[in-house]
């Protein structure tokens, strides 16, 4: 800021109309007032015009009983469930088809940005392909692909594939067994956590270790093998306290064990390929962002090719590409309200769908519905805002 | 696509809610119609019998000939409509913000619907009910054998309601697949994603001619609830209500005085003082509604005799065959029945 002389520093106070950063205040305040003001005309003019109209308003019908089925529902829900519950089993379904999808598109996306970058001209090819197609063929229709053709090619429940009498996929779905956990079976949980406990204290030790005196052992397999080990041994010891619940065929459909539906396998399926095939160009930008003198200088001090990868190029590479994948985490959670077009039950669908339609009380549905989704996003933000924030390079 | 500019249209009409003046709920449709020179008429996304565009992007129809008989009453021009094609979800909202001055679109009167959503229910021109279509592969003959079936509706009917209590009534278990469009709801059933196909009948009847083997899908015998069918307006005008209302009654009325669309003319003649004052020739009935003498003649040269428009859309002369049912004229041992014009 330039230094401006010090006139009026004798004088007395200037007005607070001269005063630069009390005008600022002012006109901050007048400007706020104003949106309060508009804000609070529209809603006093909304509900003049729905009394006015003699339209039902408030939040009083999400106690009411919503009389309809869902076909999926993560918590207890029937018939007789009130419209607030429906608003519930939405969500649930929005946030596990989103949250399932995020994790398959990012481990997709990954892989398929890293073999773009292959020295392998097949392998590099194939994951070109991959993205040029599933990127620039609108989602709609491949979620309409997903549900109708291979939905289609699926067989009728009564001639199923199957997987040793156990599993079974048809036309209605993915049947697989259910595990029913007999007394006893807590002790799994329970070394399951000791051994991520103890792995987590190796890890440490053994990188304090390293530090001191050079040595390392191979802790990542021993974690692996201790997390995979311990409840297995354990589940052996107690004599395996599961039976199975097996899905058998009885009058139309499978009954018994778990159920995927196929909704949720088509948009699941759409919404990771076609995200992962986005990830993929911005994970391979982030690579290449990084100068290749970067990976000369680590191989120069006789790296391994996996600790050039590991220590020098993806934590650089990551600052590049954090802010570009959180937008498509965005982008994936926001497209899954696409689901209405094939009956998964997802918040749109149950809640702005027929919810809205049974109540007709649209201000209230469709506000609580983008509410929801402008929560979720903000979440989502601000989780990998922090998560670049600590990626981030510490300038010195 | 069309579902995004679906959703555009939802959005904009709660926008509509929000800011449009209290003033709007009090307007005068007759006057906004006239303004315009059009009857803005919300129909379905495409049912085949009630509302639906033809091979020449015409809409044809049960509903359709309702907003023409509307516009041939104020207008005495039964194409003076615009169609505004509405998804079940959207249908109430638009009516509600005045995207359209009439929802004529297979919607059934209930007590929720006439009471807590500002809107009015004018009459009824189709008695329907809930059914179910299945495929004849199955070889099931009643509905109570549908334990555990895979079910497939529209989002946002009541049949999604009827449904459930009709299987809790009875303790069975299904799985609602639940669409947005009848279109995608055919297509699932078509699929194999679900064992049953369920709506009000005539919506069966128009939905399985447009599968790809109708002869191998039933419908079966129970009707599982009431469906009164019929136009709706918005509540706290009374003057379109009795517009919209009196255009069906006259209608009614023609069948029931055996005057159609051919013979109207020579029948403005008639001695029959019921006829005479049906068509104008004895009294001004339009006056108190705003509209000229002739505008229930207008209705039946246009559009033709509730029973013409049934023959025409749904009945034998149609694809759709369904037969008359309740909807015959009381006289004839239904129970469409319309009040005297005097």
């Amino acid at each position: 800021m330039p230094v401006r002389p010090k006139v009026h520093s004798l004088g007395p106070k200037p007005p607070f109309w001269r005063d630069r950063a009390k005008r600022a205040l002012t006109f901050q305040l007048l400007l706020v007032a104003a949106v309060a003001a508009f804000l609070l005309y529209i809603i006093g003019n909304t509900q003049d015009n729905l009394a006015a109209r003699g339209i039902t308003t408030g939040f009083g019908f999400l106690t009411n009983t919503a009389g309809f089925g869902i076909v999926q529902s993560l918590i207890d829900y029937s018939s007789q469930s009130t419209y607030g519950r429906t608003f519930v089993v939405g969500l649930l379904n929005t946030l596990m088809v989103s949250a399932l999808g995020i994790l398959a598109a990012t481990i997709i996306g990954f892989t398929v940005g890293i073999a773009r970058l292959s020295p392998n001209w097949l392998i590099a090819r194939l994951a070109n392909a991959y993205i040029e197609i599933f990127r620039n063929i609108p989602l709609l229709l491949q979620i309409f692909f997903w549900y109708f053709a291979v939905l289609r090619a699926m067989p009728s429940p009564r001639d199923s594939m199957t997987l040793g009498e156990v599993a079974f996929l048809n036309v209605r779905g993915l049947f697989l067994p259910e595990p029913q956990f007999l007394s006893g079976f807590g002790f799994i949980p329970l070394a399951f956590g000791v051994a991520i406990v103890a792995s987590i204290v190796l890890s440490i030790w053994n990188r304090r270790r390293h530090e001191a005196t050079g040595k390392r052992l191979p802790a990542g397999w021993i974690s692996l093998g201790l997390i995979l080990g311990l409840p297995l041994l354990v589940l052996v010891v107690t004599g395996v306290p599961v039976t199975w619940d097996v899905p058998e065929l009885r009058g139309f459909n499978f009954r018994g064990g778990f159920t995927v539906i196929p909704e949720f396998l088509a948009l699941w399926l759409a919404l990771s390929i076609y995200t992962a095939s986005f990830i993929a160009e911005i994970v391979r930008s982030g690579i290449q962002a990084i100068p290749h003198g970067q990976t000369e200088a680590a191989q120069a001090l006789s790296l391994p090719r996996n600790l050039v990868l590991r220590l020098v190029v993806v934590p650089q590479a990551l600052r590049v590409i954090i802010p570009p994948l959180t937008s498509q985490y965005l982008n994936l959670i926001k497209n899954s309200s696409l689901a209405t077009a094939i009956g998964y039950p997802d918040l749109v669908s149950v809640f702005a769908g027929t919810t809205l339609n049974q109540t007709g009380q649209a201000i209230e549905v469709i506000t609580m519905t983008m509410a929801v989704y402008l929560t979720i996003s903000l979440l989502v933000s601000m989780f990998m805002n922090w998560f670049n924030a600590r990626v981030a390079l510490v300038e010195r | 696509m069309r579902d995004n500019n679906n959703k555009w249209l939802l959005l904009g009409s709660a926008a509509a809610l929000a800011l449009g003046t209290a003033a709007v709920a009090s307007a005068d449709t007759l006057d906004d119609t006239r303004e315009r020179g059009t009857v803005q008429c919300g129909v379905s996304d495409g049912l085949p019998g009630f509302s639906a565009p033809d091979d020449e992007g015409e809409w044809q129809g049960l509903d359709v000939d309702v907003c023409r008989a509307v516009a041939a009453a104020v207008f005495g021009d039964s194409e003076a409509v615009r169609y505004i094609s509405l998804n079940a979800v959207e249908r109430f909202t638009a009516l509600q913000s005045g995207e359209v001055d009439v929802l004529s679109r297979n919607t059934t009167w209930t007590a929720t619907r006439d009471t807590t959503l500002g809107l009015n229910f004018t009459g009824v021109t189709f008695y329907d009910g809930q059914g179910f279509l299945v495929s004849k592969d199955l070889g099931i003959s009643s509905a109570e054998e549908l334990d555990g079936a895979a079910i497939c509706t529209q989002s946002g009917t009541t049949t999604e309601l009827n449904l459930a209590d009709y299987f809790r009534a009875n303790g069975m278990e299904f799985d609602p697949i639940v669409f947005d469009t009848s279109e995608q709801t055919v297509g699932g059933f078509e699929a194999g994603r679900c064992d049953v196909l369920t709506s009000d009948t005539s919506q069966l009847a128009a939905l399985r001619i447009q599968l790809s083997d109708p002869n191998n899908a039933v419908i079966l015998p129970e009707v599982i609830s009431k469906e009164p069918l019929g136009p709706v307006v918005r509540q706290g005008d009374d003057k379109w209500f009795n517009i919209v209302k009196w255009a069906l009654f006259a209608m009614f009325n023609a069948e029931e005085y055996g005057i159609t669309s051919d013979n109207v003319d020579e029948m403005r003649g008639s001695e029959d003082p019921n006829i005479a004052r049906l068509l104008g020739e004895d009294g001004n009935y339009g006056e108190a509604m705003g509209l000229d003498a002739d505008w229930a003649y207008n209705i039946i040269k246009q559009v033709g005799n509730y029973g013409e428009a049934y023959d025409r859309n749904v009945g034998m002369d149609s694809p759709l065959e369904i037969e008359r049912g309740l909807n015959r004229l009381w006289t004839d041992g239904g129970i469409q029945y319309a009040p005297p014009i005097r």
